[in-house]
């Protein structure tokens, strides 16, 4: 239009003022070892690594490396924690300790926000508003159960596992372990967690919490590391159950590895997941959910909604809003209360996302990215979007894991679906009309282990969640996600 | 029902496309016509709105963007006095008042309008001649819009004899629920044509519509009758002027301009009481409009109370400790 100049010249340029989220009330410490039968011990090896802040790549602490030595310490603890104590304890008593961690770490919400900000390149908005609630939350839902197993399974005789291996990805570092340490406490069993080595230190700090719980020793066991360690326990021959989050190819590795075993396993893997625009959605609203979609974390979310499907009679409305959105977006500092996204999580993950951007542009999809300043230290993507993108392309395809989303167009309902599900995976998708007989439809053909209605990225603790397909199986949170820490007979 | 009305939004924009598009200079195009039926206004999720809006609400300002907020939060009121009570004295009162903010306080803005019943716009004007203080009656009927057209415009069109530069009429609420929408727009129209240069604000009473989808539509009508600002409320019925409902009206905005390039004016007015709220309209306007908006040409609160608040958290970041409340006068 003739007139959008005058956006420019006239009007009041009022902008934010830095506001950053005080670290003073940190206590990280330099150096943290592992946490094995409520002690910290140092790694066998001797071998510790660096973590860093991915906004600023300067080094937050050294962490321990353990190995397989340590691994099986830890298990042993756990083993013995769970026959002695943790296993014939009164279930009421059980949910004591767990409400008593929910607690406490309540009380230290703020320095986990901060924390979880620091270490992964979150957001504090959503670290503060979301994650850190968040795992509060399922730590309280869980413990409400431990005592009511028998209501959860009625007529049926509730069984512990025994030693659970969990390994946890470094996009939700605390909302993870929550999701996994919870229910499996709840329930019985005892534990031996894994944080992702780009993200450990919310773990650490819980750990802290739950030695501070008085929690019986042995009963939660985090032993930090990289690949190798996960694979220690993994292959450990003591536990019973694996649980994991993480990338498709390593959800394949262990599935192996596990082939022949009675070990029990769920995977909770990656996805593409589809985001339906259907022409009588609340467009506004629509447009919000995609960015919530894919922009939520960076991108750095299983679920994400980054296949985006519009109705071809209002798809040009919705990418000319969705672009006057984004250039609404905030990108920087992730200490800052007002930014809206913040830090690519590691080196090796923003490289990952400007390959699948660099394919984008050879498959000949048209790019849009809003001009954003980014910071000269740190990783940081923009947020981009690909339009007149086919089924075909690989963007459309594989999981970027950043905040690059794809938008293809659709003119049927059937049309819709089908492609919906012409995917690998089956995680998560996103249905936005006004119709609610359309939303039933939908969802009861969509072959995704979540479904969200006019919404997106939304998660309770009495939701279950997880996938089809090569998203994994089983499921977490809920009544479903005790399911997976017990023996039914 | 004689509906058929060309805008004069409506008109300019027809002729920036036959400028913008030669090719397509065509008398039919100059008689196309828009039936307020025909406006495509999307519908709204309430929750997906309140969402949105908490959003906003969760921007921390501080330091000098908030010194710098309060100052235009200050700079777009109109003060506003609409009682049975009110008295030239009265009015004259609230007029110093408008001149002079806080006069302890030497470089403050004064405010955009006083709001005034058209009996007293004369008293007004004859206050604020010469400054840049602009008076605003409301009118048809205000605060129910229940008389007929005719008085409806012999009531503008008094206030506009005795000086008023602004006009704020209410819509017909009953019509607009029982789907006269054509009325609705009609009557709009033609209080725009008896304003002539002045500028139309037009009040929604978002109150009684009840709904979000309710007040999208009631913009729309509004705008694409012609009006130069849409306003929320009278201040008369609860709820007034919500976020949500401002949200709501930013956006009709908006997609109005994005349309057409042609900028309206958005009044949220009533319940607007404290800074914080002001702030958060105003990071609202700034995120869904720009900054263009953030000018008391294109951005105004209806507010009687308001002021006084921005001029207590002024004088707090400029001295560093709250004032009483007996410090700040209350015309």
């Amino acid at each position: 239009m003739a007139t959008k100049k005058k956006n420019t010249e006239q009007g009041i340029d009022w902008n934010y003022s830095p506001s950053l989220e005080s670290t003073s009330h940190l206590n990280l410490k330099k150096k943290y070892d592992l946490f094995i039968d409520g002690e910290w011990v140092k790694p066998s090896s001797g071998v510790y690594f660096k973590t860093i802040n991915p906004a600023n790549e300067e080094i937050l602490a050294e962490v321990a490396h353990g190995n397989q030595e340590d691994v099986d310490k830890a298990v042993k603890a756990a083993r013995k924690a769970y026959t002695d104590v943790w296993s014939i304890m009164p279930p009421a008593e059980r949910a004591k300790y767990i409400f008593r961690i929910a607690r406490l770490m309540q009380e230290r919400a703020r320095e986990l926000a901060v924390t979880e900000t620091l270490d992964a390149g979150k957001t504090i908005r959503e670290s503060r508003d979301i994650d850190v609630p968040l795992a509060c939350n399922y730590f309280f839902y869980y413990a409400g159960w431990a005592d009511k197993l028998e209501y959860a399974f009625p007529n049926r005789k509730v069984e512990s596992l025994g030693v659970a291996g969990q390994i946890i990805p470094w996009n939700f570092p605390l909302l993870m372990a929550a999701w996994k340490i919870a229910p499996a406490l709840a329930t019985g069993n005892t534990v031996v967690l894994k944080p992702a080595e780009t993200t450990p230190l919310t773990a650490l700090i819980l750990a802290e919490i739950i030695e501070e719980s008085g929690l019986p020793a042995g009963v939660v066991n985090i032993v930090t590391g990289h690949g190798d360690t996960g694979a220690a326990i993994v292959n450990h021959p003591d536990i019973d159950k694996i649980a994991f989050t993480g990338s498709t190819n390593v959800g394949k590795i262990i599935q192996k590895a596990l082939a022949g075993t009675s070990k029990k396993l769920t995977l909770e893997l990656g996805g593409k997941s589809a985001n339906i625009i259907f022409d009588d959605a609340p467009i506004d609203q629509a447009v919000e959910g995609i960015v919530n979609g894919i922009f939520f974390n960076q991108g750095h979310v299983c679920c994400a909604g980054s296949r985006l499907y519009v109705q071809e009679s209002v798809a040009e409305l919705v990418i000319q809003k969705l672009k006057s959105r984004m250039d609404s977006l905030y990108l920087g500092n992730p200490l800052d209360k007002n930014t809206d996204i913040g830090a690519i999580n590691s080196k090796e993950q923003l490289e990952t996302i400007h390959k699948y951007i660099k394919i984008g542009k050879q498959e000949g999809a048209e790019m849009y990215q809003p001009k954003c300043s980014m910071p000269s230290k740190g990783f940081y993507c923009a947020p981009t979007l690909f339009i007149n993108v086919a089924q075909s392309s690989v963007i459309a395809q594989e999981e970027i894991f950043g905040p690059v989303l794809t938008i293809q167009t659709f003119r049927t309902v059937d049309e819709v679906i089908q492609k919906a599900n012409n995917s690998p995976f089956g995680l998560a998708a996103g249905v936005w009309t006004d119709k609610g007989s359309r939303i039933f439809n939908l969802s009861s053909k969509l072959r995704a282990g979540v479904i969200w209605a006019n919404t997106y990225n939304k998660f309770d603790p009495t939701s279950p969640f997880g996938g089809y397909k090569e998203s994994g199986f089983g499921r977490e949170g809920g009544l479903h996600g005790l399911n997976s820490y017990v023996k039914l007979s | 029902m004689e509906a058929f009305f060309i805008s004069n939004h409506f008109e300019n924009c027809i002729f920036e496309f036959l400028v913008n598009n030669t090719l397509m200079k065509s008398k039919l195009a100059k008689k196309q016509i828009i039936h307020p039926e025909n406006i495509f206004s999307p519908s709204i999720d309430k929750v997906g709105v309140e969402e949105r809006v908490a959003r906003f609400q969760s921007r921390s300002i501080k330091n000098e963007s908030k010194l710098q907020g309060l100052k235009i939060a200050l700079n777009m009121i109109d003060l506003t006095t609409l009682e049975g009570k009110d008295t030239p004295g009265k009015v004259k009162q609230m007029c110093y008042k408008a001149l002079h903010l806080h006069d302890v306080h030497p470089n403050l803005p004064s405010v955009a309008a006083v709001c005034v019943y058209p009996s007293m716009v004369r008293i007004a004007k004859n206050e604020v001649r010469g400054t840049t203080v602009k008076v605003a009656s409301v009118s048809t009927a205000f605060p129910s819009g229940q008389a007929p057209l005719d008085v409806k415009i012999r009531d503008t069109q008094f206030a506009l004899d005795e000086g008023a530069d602004e006009i704020d009429m209410v819509i017909s609420r009953g019509k607009f629920l029982s789907g006269e929408y054509n009325f609705v727009f009609d009557e709009i129209a033609k209080i725009k044509e008896t304003c002539g240069n002045a500028r139309l604000k037009v009040i929604l009473e978002t109150g009684e519509l009840t709904t979000l989808d309710n007040v999208r539509k009631a913009s729309d009508i509004a705008i694409y009758a012609g009006a130069d600002f849409i306003k929320t409320s009278t201040g008369k019925i609860q709820p007034a002027a919500t976020m949500q409902v401002t949200y709501t009206m930013l956006m009709a905005i908006k997609d109005y301009y994005d349309k057409t390039g042609i900028m309206i004016g958005m009044k949220p007015a009533g319940g607007i009481s404290t800074s914080k709220l002001a702030l958060h309209n105003l990071v609202m306007v700034k995120e869904i409009l720009g900054n263009a908006w953030l000018t008391n040409e294109w951005f105004r609160f209806g507010a009687s109370s308001l002021a006084n608040d921005i001029l207590m958290q002024i004088m707090k970041m400029e001295t560093g400790v709250y004032q009483s409340s007996d410090y700040f006068s209350i015309d």
